[in-house]
């Protein structure tokens, strides 16, 4: 991009790719169709809020927003609003987008104008990631669409505008897309178009001929034919010339842009050196990246130049070949890809094949020589360092033909080796980077201050931030830029004049000074005040400040935080710090300039918030201290390793690695080819997030396991074992008599796992025991980890080196007995007091030692499967669920292939065991086909027995012996679930889950029902009740929540049940344990108090059971088992509602909020609210009463 | 028959005003009031913790758990706009004033001098004809003198006579150890009106989930003594108009109010009970009862059985317990 100085009114914004996207999007379309997926989902709130609020777009109607059930439905929505003639968009990315490939052909055929807006993503293959590259966009190039490129967030804006331009004028239906979480969730300082821009840019008349092609019954036309041999051809070939005129129709309108506008684009960007030798062609953000190299190369004589793709697809040639400096020797092509088993990846091919043309057809004297890289999968760092290795190949004499940046592949050896200290950054730059928790509001703070950077100062300002794979306790990192030149800098930063840790327990964690710079400012939160704190810092963070002279500064920011009213909301404080010493701006402006914008973000929220922040701001100068320190380092405090020594080899050399924050250093041969890894591997990441502990009086305990039921981190632990294992116990390990006659003379012990709790209290809230003498005590009761944590890291070990129960012994269908099955599912990342995971904790203890999961992508996919560890886990004999993700909208039918593969082997089995039945001896066959499964003895027994024929296999020298021995395990039932939240059984998943539940298959499916899309931040599903605030349905939905549960019941065959935890454990653990047995499809829909519910996540069972007492999730049992037996097959288990549902209701967040956002729509609302819960209870009841047996 | 009556400088058709409770949160509830012959509308309270409370939660859940996990980074659109329960009081208060002939007098409740203190010139703007300040504190702390806990109430009357120029009644409850010396403090301090008395919930506990839970009980005609004595100690010894309230349920119980001094007698348990309608009951009691016992105008009627009245004034003071003992036997 050239920027052609002009003096612009236009307003500067400081936002970030998605909302610039969003914003031109929401201007120029009338039908908005939109489905949540990462990280396009912004782009889709930001549309619907506008909506709810009533902005108008460029003609002066509010577009029409609606969510859809999947992305294949928004493109089909979106081809039918064209067809009806209206301008019409959607956003999307990754999955998405490959589901609106088939509506994609549709639209492209019939040549209809539309701009689809793309957060480019990694699509998933041997693992899901949510972070970008070009794969998902690359897998749409024979669709038709053209494919233009943004790499940064004011060509977002802008080459948005140019896409809606060039498909109207073209008819050539466009895909803009730009980098995800890079670009679209990068914030920066950009100018915003005007409505004059947008105006000056489309064309009325053009939108008049959009409008009269489409299909009216006016003037009826057939579009949509099928087509035979003789013709389909010649008519697929009539488009032609729509797409040969296409690419100079763009350049003509990027060329009115820079008219209007004032920035001027090309199809194909050239920037460098005019005689360059040496390029790189790419697209995407990391060209920025490459600009600023070149930008920097060039300056120390290097002739090198960069070729930016804007126009992708049509690729034209022409335009292509004017652009490339006649002077090129060498060139190197990147991709933001990877297509296994090609000859190379797209733009690579894309550049050879018209290089070689243009060179066969005289238009060019000589042959460039052309290499191909990958670089930046998944987000992966593309810095200046690997700008410059590329060069550097190129300047060898024999370059890699085809190569990697970025990444060590010690396997295929191609890899660039870059020099990791190279920087281009911009001297007059200031780079800040933040280390915080989520729950600090460091991100927050920081998107606040680059919006006053970028609005009270002239600088360039930009933002970029790093989440970690967790959802409780999670780290973040801010990294910001700002000066007076304009940043290009598309990667992290690694050379910081200041450095923020919000959080002491990094400094144990993290190299935190790292990527300091001599003489940069270092600002500690820090419990220690400016006296004290240097004896505390580890010996690492001593040896940093002293090496890089830092100037040090402290604040305890906690302390200023309780003292202002803030709680632990420590935001403001760091923020007004940062302003403080950074001298971005004169003190006295910062502080009005943070206090301004203090009002703007609370002020709609209330007075007391704003003065309690203003407050926050006044305490923090007086609070902050430059700390003075010696010249000598005097720590011996050491960093602890980061997994214990006893942990296996893979995590300890890999797993280790992720979880300092490493993992880009790992090599290709350190990682499994086919995305297969270890279980059991979140018990050696110990993350010490929890402030207070469960610590368990057991004198007060009535032994009822409720508090183990309800953990959702399975961090709280119950055995009932032998006394003579209290051998060596150590001295703080409580235990006590076994309360009851099953286990008469055990010992009986709750262990709280005090480096894996995340300290969300559940334990203690369901916990029914107080103590006699003093009533606010229970049996569990939260104290300070810290001084516990050695103690109960002891005790905990101590606890699990005691034997688990024989599953045999154990009266499973209790909530005290199947607490005492081990659980197989431990230490998640879920957030803290999570209300699903203590459902999917039940089933692995119930079933674990014998389930194959499918699990549909969501929460439950996160907390489960994403590295670096997962909390999937296994027993004494090393079984434990087997655990797989496949897509989002195919779960039911991912796990009914499991059903169907793990049936189709066990009847093989059966077959060979009785062709080799002589071999065998009968007795066994006999026992092995006809052995009854039914109970854990059973199971028990069958696994014996087929260890015994795996022992005699092993003896028979024929083909089928060896035959049988792969297949002999799935002698033993198998348990198949599948699990997932209600975006998908409602929503994408609906189809297959019905197709599945008809099937009559034996699949035990297990709802997660959260009532909202909860892994993209709480947008509306069919789950969603009525009235309740959710994203995409910022007016509260208007309809009521879907009867998932009365639609299965419809089949007859289906065992359906509908379970609140918090309500009736009793009912939820038979719920479980009937839905297993039952020998065909079961339903279990599991109500999931969530953090999208805007409750005290600590109370959340206590939710559950007004959620269930007011009649706005009555549960029950439909066992068709029962029908068999002539009884009636449906159990009502709840009571007639006696809590009022307003009452449950506005104890939620989600609902209390329309009542203060729009109070008359609230009101309306919950009055049909009450008549859906008053008819649903009547429907049930009926059922209940109801002679179906 | 004249029922006319002045309270806080505000001509009143008739002496009967429903008090500060839930009745007046919905607009119908106030059109029935007024058809059915309430002189003025107290409003329901607007809390000082409710003010900050409320902005505080919905602050405090919509931002939990964002910014935390790069794939939602909220969990809750963003409305421009938040209707915080003040803004709806002072929206309502607007309205009411719209629909209705009668004073309204909005009430707010609070032991702070802070910036909730600035929603009571929000009340005066939608249009109040008057404040009820309702200091709703029980003192717990050791070293908090009764002095201290007077001075305190004595602050925020004055601030809030320095934010509004409406008349200010302080609603009180009964618990100070000079009562006659505390009331002419704040009439010093610029209350326009006293309103006797407040009544307080208590707290009590629930035997099976051995829980504290809150008690609200309504009132009974018997809890009328109480204002009773007081107002009729204070009528006339203090430059103020006096609002009667707790325990009003019958005619009988309001001209006795009046009688010894009240310029208002107020109702909130008879009418949660009997429903609006019940005011006009009460007022036809009042009027009959004149009516047979020739009275002819409440102003007639007003203070002429207060303390300065009658023959025998220690009958409201400690005597009167004597007194009662000895009738007894």
């Amino acid at each position: 991009m050239e920027n052609i100085k002009t003096k612009s009114n236009r307003k500067m914004v400081t936002i970030d790719g998605n909302e610039a996207a969003a914003y031109v999007a929401y201007k120029l379309n009338e039908v908005i169709a939109i489905y949540p997926i990462t990280p396009s989902s912004n782009m889709g709130e930001w549309a619907d809020d506008w909506a709810a609020q009533g902005k108008k777009n460029l003609w002066g109607t509010v577009p029409s927003v609606t969510e859809m059930q999947s992305e294949g439905g928004a493109a089909g929505a979106v081809h039918g609003a064209l067809q009806a003639g209206a301008l019409s968009t959607t956003f999307t990315a990754s999955q998405g987008l490959l589901l609106m490939i088939p509506n994609m052909f549709k639209i492209a055929g019939e040549l209809t104008s539309t701009v689809f807006h793309v957060s480019a993503r990694a699509v998933a293959t041997h693992a899901l990631s949510i972070f970008g590259d070009h794969s998902d966009v690359m897998a749409t190039r024979s669709t038709g669409f053209a494919l233009l490129s943004s790499n940064s967030v004011q060509e977002v804006m802008d080459m948005a505008l140019i896409a809606q331009a060039s498909t109207l004028e073209s008819r050539v239906p466009f895909l803009h897309f730009f980098d995800g979480f890079r670009t679209s969730h990068e914030v920066m300082k950009i100018e915003q178009l005007s409505d004059d821009d947008l105006r000056s840019m489309i064309s009325d008349e053009l939108i008049i001929e959009h409008r009269k092609r489409a299909l009216s019954p006016d003037r009826p036309v057939l579009r949509g034919t099928a087509q035979n041999p003789d013709v389909f051809f010649q008519a697929r070939e009539a488009c032609n010339p729509y797409y040969k005129a296409c690419p100079d129709i763009v350049q003509k309108v990027m060329d009115k842009f820079a008219t209007v506008v004032g920035r001027k684009y090309k199809l194909f960007d050239y920037f460098g050196d005019p005689d360059a030798e040496y390029i790189i062609i790419m697209m995407g953000s990391g060209a920025e990246t490459a600009h600023e190299t070149v930008e920097y190369l060039n300056k120390q004589g290097e002739k090198v130049g960069l070729l930016k793709v804007r126009l992708y697809r049509p690729f034209s040639a022409k335009h292509f070949i004017q652009s490339l400096p006649k002077s090129v020797k060498k060139i190197a092509v990147l991709d933001r890809t990877k297509e296994p088993g090609a000859n190379g990846e797209p733009l690579y091919l894309d550049v050879i094949t018209t290089l070689a043309e243009a060179y066969n057809n005289g238009e060019i004297s000589n042959l460039p020589k052309t290499i191909s890289g990958r670089y930046g999968l998944s987000s992966k760092e593309f810095t200046p360092a690997m700008v410059k290795a590329v060069f550097d190949e190129l300047r060898k004499e024999k370059p890699k033909a085809r190569f990697v940046v970025g990444i060590k592949d010690d396997v295929s050896n191609n890899s660039l080796e870059y020099d990791p200290n190279f920087s281009t950054e911009n001297e007059n730059t200031i780079r800040a980077m933040f280390y915080g928790l989520g729950a600090d509001g460091t991100v927050g703070a920081n998107k606040n201050s680059i919006k006053i950077i970028g609005e009270d100062t002239d600088y360039y300002a930009q933002g970029y931030f790093v989440y970690d794979s967790k959802k409780s306790g999670s780290t973040t990192t801010s990294h910001l830029r700002f000066g007076p030149s304009p940043i290009h800098s598309t990667y992290l930063i690694t050379k910081a004049n200041f450095i923020a840790c919000h959080q002491w327990v990094f400094l144990e964690k993290y190299d935190i000074l790292k990527y300091a710079v001599p003489g940069a400012t270092f600002l500690l939160n820090s419990i220690y005040n400016k006296d004290e704190v240097w004896d505390k810092l580890p010996r690492v963070v001593q040896e940093q400040i002293i090496n890089k002279k830092l100037k040090f500064y402290v604040i305890d920011a906690y302390e200023v935080a309780n003292k202002t009213g803030m709680g632990g909301r420590i935001n403001t404080i760091m923020q007004t710090c940062f302003f403080a010493i950074s001298g971005v701006l004169p003190r006295d402006q910062a502080i009005e300039a943070i206090k301004n914008s203090i009002k703007k973000t609370y002020g709609k929220k209330g007075d007391q918030i704003v003065q309690k922040n203003f407050e926050a701001v006044d305490q923090t100068l007086a609070n902050l201290f430059e700390v003075k320190y010696p010249d000598k380092v005097t720590s011996k405090i050491e960093m602890p390793p980061v997994v214990s020594d006893k942990a296996p080899e893979f995590i300890k050399e890999v797993t280790a690695m992720m979880i300092a924050g490493n993992g880009d250093d790992i090599p290709v041969s350190k990682l499994p080819v086919d995305g297969t890894f270890p279980v059991a591997s979140a018990q050696w990441e110990k993350r010490n997030i929890a402030l207070e502990i469960p610590v368990w009086d057991e004198k007060t305990c009535i032994q009822c396991n409720k508090c183990v039921l309800v953990c959702p981190h399975a961090a709280i632990r119950v055995k009932a074992y032998d006394p003579k294992y209290l051998e060596n116990v150590p001295p703080t390990f409580k235990y006590t008599d076994y309360k009851g006659s099953e286990y008469k003379g055990y010992k009986y012990t709750i262990q709280v796992a005090p480096e894996d709790c995340t300290g969300c209290g559940l334990c203690v809230e369901v916990c029914p025991a107080k103590n006699k003498t003093e009533v606010k005590l229970k049996a569990i009761n939260m104290m300070p980890q810290p001084p516990l944590r050695e103690s109960e890291r002891i005790n905990y070990e101590f606890f699990l080196n005691i034997p688990d129960l024989d599953r045999r012994q154990i009266k499973i269908d209790t909530v005290k007995g199947s607490q005492f099955l081990r659980p197989l599912f431990e230490y998640s990342g879920a957030c803290s007091g999570c209300g699903e995971t203590p459902y999917v904790k039940l089933v692995s203890q119930l079933f674990g030692d014998r389930a194959v999961i499918a699990n549909a992508t969501g929460c439950s996919s996160i907390y489960g499967g994403n590295l670096p560890t997962t909390p999937w886990a296994v027993d004494a004999n090393g079984r434990g669920p087997a655990w797989s993700n496949s897509l989002f909208e195919d779960n039911a039918e991912f796990g009914m292939g499991m059903r169907l593969s793990i049936d189709k082997q066990t009847q093989m089995a059966k077959e060979l065991v009785k062709e080799l039945a002589s071999e065998i001896g009968e007795k066994l066959v006999d026992e092995l086909l006809n052995a009854k499964q039914d109970d854990e003895a059973g199971i028990y027994d069958q696994r014996a027995r087929v260890e015994e024929l795996k022992k005699k296999l092993e003896t028979i020298n024929k083909p089928q012996a060896k035959n049988l021995l792969a297949l002999a395990d799935n002698l033993v039932k198998k348990s198949v679930w599948i699990i997932g939240g209600d975006g998908w059984a409602y929503d994408i998943g609906y189809g297959g889950l019905d197709h599945v539940i008809a099937s009559g298959k034996n699949v035990n499916i297990l709802v997660l029902d959260t009532e909202v899309y909860s892994n993209t931040g709480g947008q509306m599903s069919k789950a969603t009740f009525r009235g309740a605030v959710a994203k995409f349905a910022a007016g509260g939905k208007p309809t009521a929540k879907k009867d998932l549960a009365a639609l299965a019941i419809t089949y007859g065959t289906v065992y359906v049940a509908k379970v609140a935890m918090g309500y009736n454990d009793l009912q939820t653990v038979k719920a479980f344990i009937e839905a297993e047995a039952y020998d065909g499809p079961s339903l279990i829909i599991a109500y999931s108090h969530c953090i999208a519910h805007g409750i005290n996540m600590e109370k959340g069972m206590v939710q559950q059971k007004n959620a269930v007492e007011s009649g706005y999730f009555p549960i029950f049992r439909y066992n068709p088992a029962l029908a068999a037996q002539g009884q009636n097959p449906f159990k009502l288990d709840s009571k007639e509602p006696k809590v009022k549902l307003e009452d449950f209701l506005y104890s939620e967040t989600r609902y209390k909020m329309l009542t203060k956002s729009k109070p008359e729509d609230a009101k309306v609302l919950l009055e049909l609210a009450e008549k859906d819960v008053k008819n649903k209870w009547i429907l049930y009841e009926t059922l209940a009463k109801a002679n179906m047996g | 028959m004249d029922l006319t009556t002045k309270y806080l400088g505000l001509d009143l058709k008739n002496p009967i005003v429903p008090s500060a409770g839930p009745l007046s949160k919905s607009l119908d509830n106030v059109r029935i009031l007024e058809d059915s012959g309430a002189s003025a509308i107290v409003m329901f309270s607007l809390f000082e913790e409710q003010i900050a409370h409320e902005a505080a939660e919905l602050e405090h859940y919509l931002s939990y758990g964002t910014e935390s996990y790069a794939e939602s980074l909220t969990y809750f659109p963003s409305p421009s706009e938040y209707n915080l329960g003040p803004d709806e009081y002072i929206e309502l208060i607007h309205k009411i004033k719209q629909s209705v002939n009668i004073p309204v007098i909005g009430s707010i409740n609070g032991i702070t001098t802070g910036g909730w203190l600035e929603y009571a010139k929000k009340i005066e703007q939608a249009g109040a004809d008057a404040l009820e300040l309702n200091i709703y504190y029980i003192p717990t702390d050791l070293k908090l003198t009764s002095l201290d806990v007077e001075n305190r109430y004595i602050e925020i009357l004055s601030a809030l006579k320095q934010i509004i120029r409406i008349p200010i009644a302080v609603k009180l409850s009964p618990y100070f150890s000079s009562f006659a010396n505390f009331a002419s403090r704040l009439v010093n301090a610029g209350a326009d009106g006293l309103v006797l008395f407040n009544r307080f919930y208590q707290p009590d506990i629930n035997l099976e989930s051995l829980e504290v839970e809150p008690n609200i009980t309504f009132s009974s005609s018997n809890e009328i003594k109480l204002p009773l004595r007081w107002i009729a100690i204070l009528y006339s010894r203090l430059k103020c108009s006096f609002a009667a309230t707790s325990g009003v349920y019958t005619p009988e119980d309001a001209i006795k109010l009046l009688m010894v001094g009240s310029d208002v007698v107020m109702m909130c348990s008879a009418l949660l009970k009997n429903g609006p309608r019940y005011l006009k009951s009460v007022l036809d009691g009042i009027d009959k009862w004149m009516f047979e016992h020739e009275y002819t105008s409440v102003q007639q009627m007003k203070g002429s059985m207060s303390q300065k009245s009658i023959l025998d004034p220690a009958a409201f003071e400690r005597a009167n317990y004597m007194k009662a003992l000895n009738r007894f036997k």
